[in-house]
């Protein structure tokens, strides 16, 4: 285990200083939770049998953080920026094609 | 420009309810709580005759009426509520996030013990509970002085360096529902200095569109708190701006306190809000006698002005402060403030503190003159002593 190692992107991010930030915690642009890669969060990472999937995606519709993009009529690869590994996908998947697996098989 | 306006006899919650109707703001959303239910009871009489344009949102609890104002506060609008006691307990959590958010929004407090056991009367519990939520808090003495600093309230919550929400508080029953002859001023005048509200940021301007009450955890919740500690900082010039305006309307001062006869004051006695009025009348008295007693009355509790208090307690021989709550297991919330603030001077008088009047004891002339004849002795001590409180059944 080195889960010691990750996260890493938020701690790369300068912060500002009270002086410099809007008051009241506003945030004053659009669509900054796009900087919130919550994907640093993931103890579990799915992982599809591409083999097995049918296309159906229902993990697509069912995915909390809309991590998994359909494009084309076509399924695309989990956005692990994002996915906090809940497992949802895993869940609702009819064919069983996705697992999750530990984070740290990924992270060596 | 000063305005003449028309003397009328009102109670304390009339007279703010007035003062509001003249604020004419945009939304008011409150639920009623004794005694500050004819403050909205009166203005919504205001608002159902077509007097005001205000928005009034009928709630289903404190909890609801704060949460509304801070929506309307931060959607751009002047918004506006009255509480007190279990009301304000229970809107506790967004009294927090009115003043985290940074809504300038004014609220009437009609001060009320904070149960158990269950009491409707005065004291100060329940805004001194929320002393450190990060309100500006103003303490009135009579009804007169809640309608006007309502709108010093108004201008200082919304001025742009301070964006933080006041409590203007009266004495429950005792100020907020006794008949005292008030001042109305010409409603064009006090429209014109309320003016209208000018928001940095709003939820509803498009151009630049804004998220609030998103999460911050250790990265900048922090650095927020630190803001409100600054813009707290920036009250008292801008109080004292808005003090200067407000004053060539009336003609009367709104100092940080009111020093009554404390010139050559030995005895000096420390008090908010309605206990003052009978202080004075006992300094009048003791004044007649040859005794040199004095009154600092409080007016901004919070931020506090430590400096000028320090200042003006420098020559008293005894001070004597009378909190009208406790702090259990503490010293008493103003006698704590005052202590606080002689800690830098080299000669420092004598203090003690006297707890009165919780639960709507009265106060009454000879417990003032006990306090004064203490001070005038030099009977000065750490012990917690109480006015008008029974040590042994009579």
């Amino acid at each position: 285990m080195k889960a010691e190692k990750f996260p890493t992107e938020k701690q790369t991010v300068k912060k500002q200083g009270w002086k410099d930030i809007p008051e009241g915690g506003i945030i004053t642009r659009a669509a900054s939770a796009k900087m919130n890669k919550t994907g640093s969060w993931r103890a579990f990472r799915p992982v599809i049998d591409e083999s097995k999937c049918i296309n159906c995606a229902m993990c697509v519709l069912n995915c909390p953080d809309n991590a998994i993009p359909f494009r084309d009529g076509k399924r695309g690869p989990v956005n692990l920026d994002y996915c906090k590994g809940c497992g949802i996908c895993a869940s609702v998947c009819p064919v069983k094609c996705i697992k999750m697996e530990e984070e740290t098989k990924f992270r060596k | 420009m000063a305005a003449k306006g028309k003397t009328v006899p009102l109670t304390g919650n009339y007279a703010i309810a007035e003062a509001m109707r003249q604020i004419n703001p945009d939304v008011v959303a409150a639920y009623p709580i004794t005694p500050q239910t004819s403050i909205v009871e009166t203005f919504s009489k205001f608002a159902n005759d077509g007097r005001v344009d205000t928005e009034i949102v009928r709630v289903e609890s404190e909890h609801s009426a704060m949460s509304a104002c801070v929506g309307a506060s931060m959607a751009g609008a002047r918004a506006m509520t009255a509480t007190c006691s279990a009301g304000l307990a229970l809107m506790y959590e967004i009294v927090g996030v009115a003043s985290g958010l940074r809504c300038p929004i004014v609220m009437p407090v009609a001060n009320r013990a904070i149960s158990a056991p269950i009491n409707i009367h005065c004291d100060h519990s329940d805004s001194m509970g929320a002393r450190d939520l990060g309100w500006i808090q103003i303490y009135n003495e009579t009804a007169q002085e809640a309608y006007e600093n309502v709108f010093l309230a108004l201008k200082l919550a919304e001025h742009p360096d301070i964006q933080l929400p006041v409590m203007v508080c009266e004495d429950g029953f005792i100020t907020s529902h006794c008949v005292q002859n008030v001042r109305i001023y010409d409603d064009a005048v006090m429209k014109k200095f309320a003016g209208e509200r000018k928001p940095i940021h709003s939820l509803l301007d498009l151009k630049e569109p804004i998220s609030v009450g998103a999460i911050e955890l250790q990265d900048y919740f922090f650095e927020t708190k630190r803001q409100q500690q600054d813009a707290m900082e920036k009250v008292p010039k801008v109080y004292l701006e808005v003090a200067e305006e407000l004053s060539k309307i009336t003609g009367n001062k709104y100092g940080f306190f009111e020093e009554y006869k404390m010139k050559d004051a030995e005895a000096v006695i420390v008090t908010m809000s309605s206990a003052a009025g009978t202080t004075r009348a006992v300094v009048d008295k003791m004044r007649n006698e040859g005794k040199k007693v004095g009154l600092l009355k409080i007016r901004l509790f919070r931020p506090f002005p430590y400096e000028e208090v320090a200042r003006a307690l420098s020559k008293a021989k005894n001070v004597a402060v009378l909190d009208r709550s406790m702090s259990f297991g503490a010293h008493a919330p103003l006698y704590g403030e005052i202590r606080n603030a002689l800690y830098e001077m080299e000669k420092k008088p004598g203090l003690q503190s006297y707890v009165f009047g919780l639960g709507g004891r009265d106060l009454l002339e000879s417990h003032v003159r006990q306090a004064f004849n203490d001070m005038l002795t030099g009977k000065v001590s750490r012990e917690k002593r109480y006015l008008g409180l029974r040590e042994a059944s009579e």
